[in-house]
């Protein structure tokens, strides 16, 4: 593992990959913003509101240049995004990025805790399944992984707040818990993320477990059972540090299909976040503040996949090479 | 030949239990649904207000809804919507993927590079939030879940076939046939095609029981089928509103999305330790 050896080359690499980064990012949302202004219709009804009077509109049209060519409209929304300012919600007359900034955390807040369900589970899982290989242990758990994957996150976000909530009263049914409270807010959070988290704990088990058995078969391992460590030990301590690797980066991958979870979870049990500011802002048309949820969600998202594949390229030079 | 192969892969996957149980309900699924009216115990519009939020019952097999329907032929239905709709978008998605793909592969380097960036791009939407801002523009319909569906999946077919055709791109029999001066599409059509279809059939496979879940989703959020038609998702939607008054629906509504997606999910898994075995690890 050599991060300091190579560092220039590491540096290179991240460059490339940040820049690349900023251009999917760029690309994803001009285009849903030239789709937007330039589907038939009136613009300003797009954008404000069917309940826009006559005066706003004009004077909207003339201070965004509606009748600008499309590129230089583009050009203006990047500008005008770049000082930081996403727009007005109209409908609530506050700043859209007021409106998504403070949706933002509880969403983040329900994807790390899903990739923390799906790490702890998906990891002890996948080691149990290696550490018992083609026992019927290991089958049965093999079983699971798919069952777990293969459930739709919101029919599981459902079952759960029948069966947990409304039945058994074990949790919450609604909410985010109280502010400033963590037990409270953990508490909240312990189902929703569940939900999200437990088709990744399948995904994560098969990586595990899959490369487990790869990395148990390596000469270092060998040496190590010579030395006369134990079984355990060698499982755990050892090959489990170096098995983690790739499924730190399908989880960075897997955020995205986890935002979408998150839609469902959030509706489910009605709580705030990216998710649901989207779906309350589709039912009332209100297009500036879907606009500036798709740029956090889809930033939030590439981020993530950027720097797990930056961490797995620091730890792993083979990356780097591709 | 082509016979006594696809019957070896048949006779292998029989001998497979998980793979027989899979097919077992991916056929059930394809019975249902084409004969969903014969099979329907009542009319699946058919309003009883007077049995609302009844239990399981020899009458009403999985019970009612909020307004008296029968649930079981509503599901019944509802295998229709979703069974059209994940052959539907699995075809258009599947069809662009595979030609961009090959062309990525097989064209110049430039095109490769601007046909990745697109895919990249593409990815970078988080399905259900893109089918919301979508849905915000476009009219409510099977069509509008067909184009989300086919915008955000076509990039993940083409990319599978991007690998497996750079990968048969210096192969030698592709080179010889190169060599004695074989035209570009009688390479690409003759040779990269049926080499790649492998590959590409088992994601299609994996990726019909997503599709079906993003059409219950959608119409779960209101967003998909019109109001009143009995998507799986609608069905489940009710079961939420009215999560209070009867545990029933939501249950009921649930099963034949998690039966589905396991049936296919399974069988995707089948074929691709009898088709590929090698693929298993890169997932």
């Amino acid at each position: 593992m050599c991060i300091f050896g190579r560092g220039e080359k590491m540096l290179q690499y991240a460059f490339q990959r940040v820049l690349l980064a900023l251009a999917i990012i760029f690309v994803a949302i001009s285009a849903l913003f030239t789709i937007m202004i330039t589907l038939p219709g009136d613009p300003t009804t797009v954008l404000l509101g069917p309940r826009a009077t006559p005066e706003l509109r004009a004077a909207f049209r003339l201070s965004m240049g509606l009748d600008d060519p499309v590129l230089v409209q583009i050009a203006n929304f990047w500008g005008r995004i770049l000082s930081g300012d996403m727009g007005m919600d109209y409908n609530r007359n506050r700043p859209v990025s007021e409106a998504v900034f403070s949706a933002l955390p509880h969403t983040m807040a329900l994807v790390f805790g899903a990739i923390f369900w799906s790490a702890t589970l998906g990891i002890l899982l996948g080691a149990f399944s290696a550490d018992n290989r083609n026992s019927w242990l290991d089958r049965v758990s093999g079983i699971l992984s798919v069952g777990f994957i293969a459930a739709p996150s919101f029919v599981v976000a459902l079952y759960s707040l029948l069966l947990f909530s409304v039945t058994l009263r074990w949790f919450p049914t609604i909410g985010a818990g109280e502010p400033g409270d963590l037990a409270s807010r953990l508490y909240h959070l312990a189902l929703p993320s569940f939900a999200i988290g437990l088709a990744w704990v399948g995904y994560v088990a098969r990586i595990v477990r899959a490369s487990m058995l790869e990395t148990l078969g390596e000469n270092y391992i060998r040496t190590a059972r010579a030395f006369g460590l134990t079984r355990r030990k060698v499982i755990y301590n050892y090959a489990l540090r170096v098995a983690i690797l790739p499924a730190v980066q399908v989880l960075g991958v897997g955020i995205g299909g986890m935002l979408s979870s998150a839609v469902f979870a959030e509706i489910v049990f009605s709580r705030p976040g990216i998710g649901s500011l989207i779906y309350d802002s589709v039912s009332g048309r209100n297009y500036p503040v879907v606009m500036g949820s798709m740029l956090v969600a889809i930033g939030f998202f590439v981020t993530c996949a950027l720097i797990a594949d930056l961490v797995n390229a620091a730890l792993d030079p083979r990356q780097r090479a591709k | 030949m082509m016979g006594q192969f696809r019957h070896s892969l048949l006779g292998r996957l029989l001998a497979d239990p998980m793979a027989v149980f899979a097919m077992t309900i991916i056929v059930g699924l394809v019975v249902v649904a084409i004969f969903a009216d014969a099979i329907s115990p009542h009319d699946h519009t058919l309003m009883n207000l007077a049995d609302r939020f009844a239990p399981p019952s020899s009458t009403y097999w999985l019970g009612t809804d909020n307004l008296g329907r029968d649930t079981f032929s509503r599901l019944a239905q509802g295998s229709r919507i979703a069974l059209y709709v994940a052959i539907v978008a699995v075809s258009i998605s599947g069809t662009i993927g595979l030609v961009l793909g090959m062309i990525a592969g097989f064209g110049p380097r430039w095109l490769d590079n601007l046909l990745l960036f697109i895919f990249d791009t593409l990815r970078a939407y988080p399905t259900i939030i893109l089918a919301l801002a979508l849905a915000a523009l476009l009219p409510r319909g099977l069509s509008t879940v067909i184009i989300v569906v086919v915008i955000t999946s076509f990039s993940e077919y083409g990319r599978v076939v991007r690998t497996q055709t750079l990968s048969l791109k210096n192969a030698e029999f592709i080179l010889a046939e190169r060599a004695m001066g074989a035209s570009a599409a009688r390479i690409v059509f003759h040779h990269v095609l049926p080499n790649v279809l492998g590959p590409f059939f088992i994601l299609a496979a994996m990726n019909l029981p997503v599709v079906i879940t993003i059409e219950a989703g959608m119409s779960f959020l209101g967003i998909g089928v019109p109001p009143g038609t009995p998507s799986w998702g609608a069905t489940l939607k009710d079961g939420f509103d009215y999560i209070r008054n009867t545990p029933w629906i939501i249950i009921a509504g649930g099963l034949p999305l998690i039966l589905v997606t396991l049936g296919f999910t399974f069988l995707g898994e089948a074929l691709r330790d009898q088709l590929d075995p090698k693929l298993r690890k890169s997932r």
